[in-house]
């Protein structure tokens, strides 16, 4: 087990230095960071002196040493566009994209996960087929057109929820949350909703499935022969053993939720990292492109460790070795 | 009578309901168990004994369902009950155990953690209490270090430790009749005799009454008190295991009898008769067996022999009621 959870961080660490090398090839070599820097007018004097105080006039495997060296502990350097540190913008920026994420992950598992079960112990009934559509519906549409919906139906014409922004946030310590609030809980239905309603039919349609498999087994039938009631049968014994798929594709799509919260932050005007990201690639502001791509490696490889001890928790035949 | 009785059924039919209407795949299945008796259910594979195991058990699943008869268990009727009754009675009185180990037990659980789960399903037991009682059960069963193991999942266990674990489930709660379905037929040559003997340990000293659903005459042999002898659907014949063994009298059972692989040269499945026993649906009329039986008559070919109970057994042939030569006069 030891040794398990070793292999995964070593992988961990693999992932972490080859998204660093991309985020760091962005970094140097796109756009001149001289030019960025001092404007296309400066000397010729001027542009040495500057390289060499960055150090680009070093071979780049000790660039990017360097590079790995400031990663480490943070410093992405210095934001073109607004002139700011890099890390200070995107810690600024991360709660609101978090607290989106979060709360649509936890609508997600919350809606779907109970809707999988129903439709999996009545799959012929009406109210299923009705929410297998609904899936299949929630699955196909794309994402900003829901969002837009929402804005037509909640903001146009009934006037409830305000269609941009966090509403008014609480600051604990640098972490900025709109949990405290009730305009900053408003604030977050709509774009919640948005980011969920794909990931609320996947986890629905998926649990349905394994635990349509599972009820096949002869373990289940064991356990009605043992006498168990429906709900120990379906429950602690059939959905538990229909879980751990669910588990990995949840980890894989939290990681694509901070990917799709790109667009859904961009339909709330939600000033999070996704919309921070969309202006820094509209300027060309790299340091906070690179910033922002090692970040994402991170919460990935980061998520995938943990669904890795997630499931040695879950399933006992994984803890061998 | 009936007070011996740990289980009776009598004319039990089973039928399932297709678009093209229903087609019966049990018919008019009698037979009786007393306590601590051991009924081998012996036939070829396709000849009706799981139904008639998942009947007993109330857990036939649709699109099968009990057309016809009735089950007792203890003198009481069971199969009418409504689906919460039954479950009570599941695990309570009437027990199962199937065919693989390695699928019966829940993966993801310990081995005591189930079967706590399952006495305290049925008796009203305190945790500690519920707890002592599976090291009991462990041990009963035959697994060394019962604390040790208990704490421990299905994979760490050997498939015949998992089945002798499978066995203590299915006595958690000390039914009167187990319903074992094939339960060495996916273990080991070695292992089966272990099990079969754990069983027979069992019918003795806890006066549990077991069907034990086979396809194997060796199994059959070394365990049953007497046998009934399936065939499409049908009990052909059922009497003492001696008398079966040595003595058969319908002509079925006696072509089985010639199949009873040797100690030495055990086959796992029975040598085929000449010809092949006819599915569900496609049972000829008269005896379904006259195709391949080698003392047929017109007679076989026209009525289905009446069940012809005699002492503790019961055969149905026409050599025994009346002849195959006439068909029986208008
Ligand atoms: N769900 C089902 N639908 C249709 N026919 C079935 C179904 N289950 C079993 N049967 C038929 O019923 C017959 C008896 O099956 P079974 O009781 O499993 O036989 P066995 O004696 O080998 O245990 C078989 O011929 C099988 O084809
Ligand atoms: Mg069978």
């Amino acid at each position: 087990m030891i040794t398990l959870v070793l292999r995964r961080l070593g992988s961990v660490l693999l992932v972490m230095l080859v998204v660093s090398g991309m985020s760091f090839l962005i970094f140097n070599y796109l756009g001149d960071p001289v030019n960025n820097i001092l404007g296309v007018n400066a000397s010729l004097n001027e542009r040495e002196e500057l390289r060499r105080t960055l150090g680009l006039d070093q071979p780049s495997y000790v660039q990017f040493w360097h590079f790995l060296q400031r990663a480490v502990v943070g410093d992405f350097g210095i934001s073109y566009r607004n002139r700011l540190p890099v890390l200070e913008l995107i810690l600024s920026r991360l709660p609101a994209t978090v607290e989106l994420v979060m709360c649509a992950t936890v609508l997600a598992l919350g809606v779907g996960i109970p809707m999988g079960v129903y439709c999996a112990l009545r799959p012929k009934g009406a109210f299923s087929r009705l929410l297998q559509m609904i899936s299949l519906v929630g699955i196909s549409i794309p994402q900003f057109l829901i969002g837009m919906l929402l804005i037509l139906i909640f903001s146009v014409e009934l006037r409830w929820l305000s269609a941009f922004g966090r509403g008014e946030v609480v600051q604990i310590g640098w972490w900025s949350t709109g949990l405290l609030t009730d305009s900053g809980r408003k604030a977050l239905i709509m774009p919640v909703i948005t980011l969920a309603v794909f990931q609320i039919s996947m986890i629905m349609r998926l649990v349905q499935g394994e635990m349509q498999e599972v009820m096949r087994a002869d373990f289940i039938k064991f356990a009605r022969a043992r006498g168990l009631t429906d709900r120990s049968v379906h429950l602690r014994h059939a959905l538990r053993n229909s879980l751990l798929p669910v588990v990995t594709v949840v980890g894989m799509q939290i990681g694509s939720l901070i990917a799709f919260a790109i667009v859904c932050e961009a339909v709330f005007q939600w000033p999070g990292v996704g919309l921070l990201i969309l202006q820094a690639i509209e300027y060309a502001d790299f340091p906070v492109m690179a910033a922002y791509l090692a970040m994402v490696g991170f919460g990935f490889a980061m998520i995938n460790l943990t669904v890795d001890m997630i499931y040695l928790f879950i399933d006992p035949r994984m803890r061998r070795g | 009578m009936t007070a011996a009785l740990a289980l009776d059924v009598r004319d039990l039919s089973i039928v399932f309901d297709t678009r093209r209407g229903s087609m019966t795949a049990v018919q008019e299945v009698s037979f009786t168990l007393a306590r601590g008796e051991v009924l081998g259910l012996v036939g070829e594979s396709g000849a009706g004994k799981s139904l008639t195991g998942n009947a007993l058990i109330g857990l036939l699943q649709a699109p099968g369902r009990i057309a016809g008869g009735e089950v007792h268990l203890d003198g009481q009727r069971i199969d009418a009950l409504p689906p919460e009754a039954q479950r009570r009675l599941r695990g309570k009185r009437i027990g199962a155990i199937f065919q693989d180990p390695l699928t019966s037990l829940d993966p993801l659980m310990t081995v005591g953690a189930q079967l706590v789960e399952t006495i305290r399903t049925h008796l009203p037991l305190s945790a500690p209490a519920a707890r002592a009682r599976a090291m009991d059960l462990l041990a009963e069963v035959g697994i060394a270090d019962p604390a040790g193991r208990y704490g421990q999942y299905p994979h760490q266990f050997s498939g015949g430790m998992r089945q002798r674990i499978v066995i203590a489930l299915a006595i958690a709660a000390e039914p009167d009749v187990i319903v074992a379905d094939e339960p060495t037929t996916a273990l080991d040559v070695s292992v089966q005799a272990q099990i079969l003997s754990l069983l027979r340990r069992l019918a003795r000293d806890h006066g549990t009454a077991i069907v034990l659903v086979t396809h194997d005459m060796g199994v059959i042999a070394e365990i049953a008190d007497r046998v009934a002898v399936m065939y499409a659907g049908r009990i052909v014949e059922i009497g003492p295991v001696t008398e079966v063994l040595h003595a058969a009298r319908h002509p079925y059972t006696a072509g089985l009898m010639g199949l009873i692989p040797s100690l030495s040269r055990r086959a796992d499945r029975l040598p085929q008769i000449a010809g092949s026993m006819p599915r569900p649906g496609q049972w000829p009329v008269g005896c379904s067996f006259h195709p391949r039986c080698p003392s047929a008559g017109p007679r076989c070919a026209a009525d289905v022999p009446r069940p012809l109970s005699a002492d503790d057994g019961m055969v149905a042939c026409h050599l025994f009621s009346g002849g195959t030569l006439s068909p029986p006069a208008p």
